[in-house]
């Protein structure tokens, strides 16, 4: 007879609670009439969602290893679970905005038919609504607060794969530009298997050299035998893998194709949520299971943060597209969050690790934000997104430029805004730690960055409307809620940050 | 009285203000000037009671309040002033309401709504005063990086033709010199936690900080080349003049009176007693730098065919005198530099105006196409000459004191290098004499021959490119002399140049004090090695 393991079912609560939602979500959709099918499944995913975030407010404190150490509810983890619980929330509000697409929703009913064809051009307007997207968004809002929590490399595949196969099948459900939501959710699909397929490698290589797949137990065997060949490269694919979900250079050659195809909302829930997730993941295999082994990963992170800073800053200068402008910028923030990573100290001292959930947060809100905005900016054939549209923006539609404008500074990290405090937290953290040409680097690149950002602004206030320039949306109650929401957060992690990075520090402590 | 919170006061009165006029309907723009006039006023008010509430005897810093602001980086929003950031604060506090009222008309008749000029004018007031103000190097980093956002929107939302270049250069150059400096001040926060055990950014703990020479000359590096970006200094000065000539003349005025001294501002009140060593181990580069500004920008201000060019010039030139001035480490010599920094403020201030007023009026930046103007318009022609001897430093004017301050301050420790300096002068004179003489004397030419708009230009002389650059609405102007609202701008400037020129000592009682400290903090005052 096998016994039931002890599971500490409070400590779960937010994850079960997602789960729960996601798995309704499925039964509504086989069971609730068309008509009010929508409503139905917004407000499920809302549900759950907010109330994983109010589970993870009330079990703040908590620090337990459950489910026979498959789990570790730590400070940590609950941490980043409610940023991806809020976040996650956030998203599904962009998801669920009704009034800008003239179709009344964002998402084409029929995925899978081909692009082009007479079928394809009459689902673009047909005036049904897909509500399969919010099931899939929230198993995979699930699969990411897994994935942070998880204290068992085998685990955290789970939960990897739990996120990623939605994100694939939603990144190609665009109701307008069929062939690039298609192209996207391609790609992503085939080079997500490849990075799965690195940890899953990586995985059996560190379970061949520490006989466990524990985190705690990897830490042991680490200790006993840090320079393990098997170890070592175990390491590097696990990291390669988790790497690639973080969208650092140069992993990240997805993200540009994948953030411009897909449909702006899922691009913001990917670039906010997935980010938090990834690095939630990365922090913990490094700092639990590979904490005692600094010298193996070290180099490693150090240079792929300078990459990932050099490619997104310089890359990011060369677009004339918006989505894929703000997804180099993804790839820069990447690398300004290793910098963050590199601060941790040798005994776990440092302010690195709340330096780092600081940042996923104060990044999460304003990328969110920031992708908000573009949904409202529109023309005949769906979003706006290139460049040249937006010149004038500022003159014609002040608001939508004033909320772009705060975001983008936010972004490029100028004081008063959220982005400046998470940079100021991830580079004391480096310096701390003696990283400090690291931190010039970071430096430079900012001011590269803040470079594009800027040309945005400069399109918006400072050039001419173009003569047949796109429209700019009235925003609904979801939208207008997730704009006032940002904004109001972009500034007030600004001005106010106090309170949050306090409790940021306190949150920074990993079981296990 | 001393218990009021003059400094907080004088950032929230005109933030506010200008959330206020920001939320004003377009179409009441007399209101919104009407209401940032009178904040500004209001400032100003607040600025002179703050100066009869500080004492000169008393502690260094006085009217200090402060607030924990983020306590996981050790930062407090502290405020506090000494006769240093004092008399820069009366200088903010003097400078806007005039600006404001130069300004009356300058954002009218474009498509950009007038209130935001004045939104973004008062909103870079009060950044202006929260960097003079702050006490704590964070709070102080916040406002001078913040600051650039009110400047960059004034630029490239108000200024002339090649305003998108010239704004973005701006940004990025001083934002550049802004993060360099981030990775100092990030140094300096972890620095002081190795050495107290808990970091912090509170300036008086940091002064008495024993730094190691070493790390002292890789932090001063992000300061200074933030602070001579600022300032600027040759050769991080090339953005200043395409600012200074692109930006509408209220925001070129706030950009060379009062911005570029955070610059200068910043060497004396961070670089020198927060690294004391490596201030006197750069002193000599930092001294080599000042010199060839005072005489290459000289030259080159000579050169410019473009008024507004000439005057940014003018001012880097004067910027090398106030960082000669303040890396001799004498007495003297530091409290010129601060007397110089007001002087100059209102000096070149004035003559920004005063070319502005001619500009409008000729609708051409080119010196080319003035001449005779002071047969026309004697009231514009008398202020300018007033501002342009303000600026070679005649005597009588205010800035003669504290050029001589500095130049015998100077004298005794850096003879050579002041010596160079003096030639500055001489140079002075010539750019500043020229002009006027070619804009102000001689045949009526360019803009006075053409009063009838229907006439084609005169051929020859400036008169072919003057087509270029003269916009329509005011080809039929004829050239009129300074109308009221001018005279209004102009008196209290031209007043308060010829009683510093004559009566300087009021000032120079604030800052001395300050200055002495200033050097007691690096240990050189007197002025040693």
């Amino acid at each position: 007879m096998i016994e039931a393991p002890d599971i500490s079912w409070g400590a779960l609560s937010p994850l079960l609670l997602v789960f729960g939602a996601a798995c309704a979500g499925i039964l509504v959709e086989a069971f609730v009439p068309r008509s009010v099918r929508h409503p139905v499944q917004v407000g499920l995913a809302l549900v759950g969602t907010l109330g994983a975030l109010a589970a993870t407010v009330l079990l703040a404190g908590a620090r337990e290893v459950t489910a026979v150490g498959a789990l570790a509810v730590d400070g940590a983890a609950l941490f980043l679970q409610a940023t991806i619980a809020g976040l996650g929330a956030l998203s599904l509000l962009l998801f669920a905005e009704r009034s800008l697409d003239p179709a009344r929703s964002a998402f084409v009913v029929s995925a899978a038919v081909p692009a082009g064809s007479p079928r394809d051009r009459e689902l673009a307007t047909v005036p049904r609504v897909q509500t399969e997207v919010y099931p899939l968004a929230t198993f995979a809002i699930g699969g990411m607060m897994l994935f942070v929590a998880a204290n068992d490399l085998l685990v955290m595949f789970v939960a990897l794969e739990v996120l990623s196969l939605p994100l694939y099948l939603i990144s190609g459900m665009a109701r307008r530009r069929r062939l690039l939501s298609q192209e996207a959710a391609v790609k992503y699909f085939l080079l997500g298997a490849f990075a799965s397929a690195f940890f899953l490698y990586g995985l059996a290589l560190v379970y061949g050299a520490a006989g466990s797949v524990r985190l705690s137990e990897v830490r042991e065997a680490v200790g006993t035998d840090g320079g393990g060949v098997l170890l070592v490269l175990g390491l590097a694919l696990l990291v390669v893998g988790l790497l690639f979900k973080a969208s650092v250079a140069p992993f990240h050659t997805w993200t540009p194709d994948v953030y411009q195809g897909a449909p702006t909302a899922v691009t913001a829930f990917m670039a906010a949520c997935t980010k938090v997730a990834a690095f939630g993941a990365i922090l913990r295999l490094l700092y639990v299971a590979f904490g005692t082994a600094e010298w193996t990963w070290r180099p490693l992170v150090y240079a792929a943060a300078i990459v990932s800073m050099v490619v997104g800053a310089v890359l990011g200068l060369t677009q004339t597209d918006l989505k894929r402008m703000l997804a180099y910028s993804s790839v820069a923030h990447a690398g300004f969050l290793l910098t963050g990573v590199i601060g941790l100290g040798a005994a776990g001292t440092g302010s690195g690790l709340a330096a780092t959930m600081f940042y996923l947060l104060a990044y999460g809100i304003t990328t969110l934000g920031a992708f908000a905005v573009l949904t409202l900016v529109r023309d005949g054939d769906g979003e706006a997104s290139h460049l040249s549209q937006w010149a004038g923006l500022g003159a014609r539609s002040p608001i939508t430029a004033a909320v772009m404008t705060l975001f983008l500074l936010a972004l490029a990290g100028i004081p008063l805004t959220a982005g400046f405090t998470g940079k100021f937290a991830v580079f004391r953290a480096a310096i701390e730690q003696g990283a400090w040409p690291l931190a010039v680097v970071a430096l430079l690149a900012s001011a590269v960055a803040a470079f594009f950002y800027l040309r945005v602004v400069v399109l918006m206030y400072f050039s001419e409307p173009v003569a047949d320039g796109p429209t700019v949306g009235v925003p609904g109650v979801p939208t207008t809620l997730v704009l006032a929401v940002t904004a109001a957060a972009t500034l007030a992690l600004g001005v106010v940050p106090g309170a949050v990075l306090d409790l940021a520090g306190r949150a920074a402590i990993f079981v296990g | 009285m001393s218990d009021f919170p003059w400094l907080l006061a004088m950032i929230a009165v005109p933030a506010i203000g200008a959330a206020v006029v920001a939320a004003l309907p377009r179409e009441r723009a007399l209101l919104a000037k009407q209401v940032a006039l009178g904040v500004s006023l209001v400032v100003l008010l607040l600025a002179v009671l703050t100066t009869l509430a500080f004492d000169a005897g008393g502690p260094r810093f006085q009217l200090t309040t402060s607030v924990p602001w983020i306590p996981d980086f050790g930062s407090d929003f502290a405020l506090g002033v000494d006769g240093i950031a004092l008399v820069m604060v009366l200088l903010v506090g003097v400078l806007v309401p005039l600006v404001v009222a130069a300004s009356w008309h300058e954002a009218d008749g474009g498509h950009r709504p007038v209130r935001v000029f004045f939104a973004w004018l008062l909103l870079l007031e009060a950044m202006m005063v929260g960097v003079f103000v702050a006490t704590d190097v964070l709070v102080f980093y916040v406002f001078f990086e913040a600051m650039l956002v009110p400047m960059y929107f004034l630029i490239g939302s108000f200024g002339g033709p090649r305003r998108q270049y010239a704004a973005v250069k701006f940004f990025v150059y001083s934002l550049v010199g802004g993060l360099v400096m981030l990775a100092s001040v990030i140094g300096l926060y972890v620095v002081s936690a190795a050495v107290l055990g808990e970091g912090t950014f509170a300036f008086d703990t940091l002064t008495r900080l024993d730094i190691d020479p070493d790390v002292q000359r890789l932090l001063f590096l992000g300061f200074f080349i933030a602070f001579a970006i600022k300032a600027p200094l040759v050769p991080f000065h090339t953005w200043l003049p395409d600012s200074g000539a692109e930006a509408p003349v209220g925001g070129a005025v706030l950009l060379v009176g009062v911005l570029d001294k955070v610059g200068t501002f910043g060497f004396l009140r961070y670089c020198l007693p927060l690294f004391p060593d490596a201030s006197r181990f750069y002193a000599p580069f930092v001294l080599v730098l000042a010199v060839v500004g005072i005489l290459y920008a000289a030259l080159l201000a000579m050169g410019q065919s473009d008024m507004k060019r000439l005057v940014s010039y003018t001012s880097i030139s004067h910027f090398g005198f106030i960082a000669l001035g303040i890396f001799a480490f004498t007495t003297e010599a530091g409290t010129g530099a601060v007397l110089y920094m007001v002087n100059h403020g209102l000096a070149t201030g004035l003559l920004f105006l005063v070319v502005g007023m001619l500009i409008a009026r000729g609708g051409s930046r080119r010196i080319a196409d003035y001449g005779g103007v002071a047969a026309k318009a004697p009231l514009l022609a008398g202020a300018f000459l007033v501002a342009g001897l303000a600026s070679l430093a005649l005597p009588g004017t205010n800035s003669f004191v504290s050029e001589f301050l500095v130049l015998i301050g100077s004298f005794p420790e850096r003879p050579v290098f002041t010596v160079l300096a003096t030639l500055g002068i001489i140079l002075a004179a010539l750019y500043v004499l020229l002009m006027y003489q070619r804009t102000m004397h001689g045949p009526a030419r360019g803009v006075l021959l053409q009063e009838d708009p229907a006439e084609p230009l005169p051929a020859g002389g400036g008169g072919a490119t003057a087509t270029a650059t003269r916009t329509a609405p005011h080809r039929s102007l004829r050239v009129a002399d300074l109308g009221r609202r001018e005279l209004a701008v102009v008196a209290p400037l031209v007043a308060l140049i010829l009683v510093l020129g004559f009566y300087p000592q009021p000032l120079i009682d604030l800052i001395e004090p300050a200055v002495v400290a200033t050097l007691d903090d690096m240990g050189a005052s007197g002025g040693t090695d």
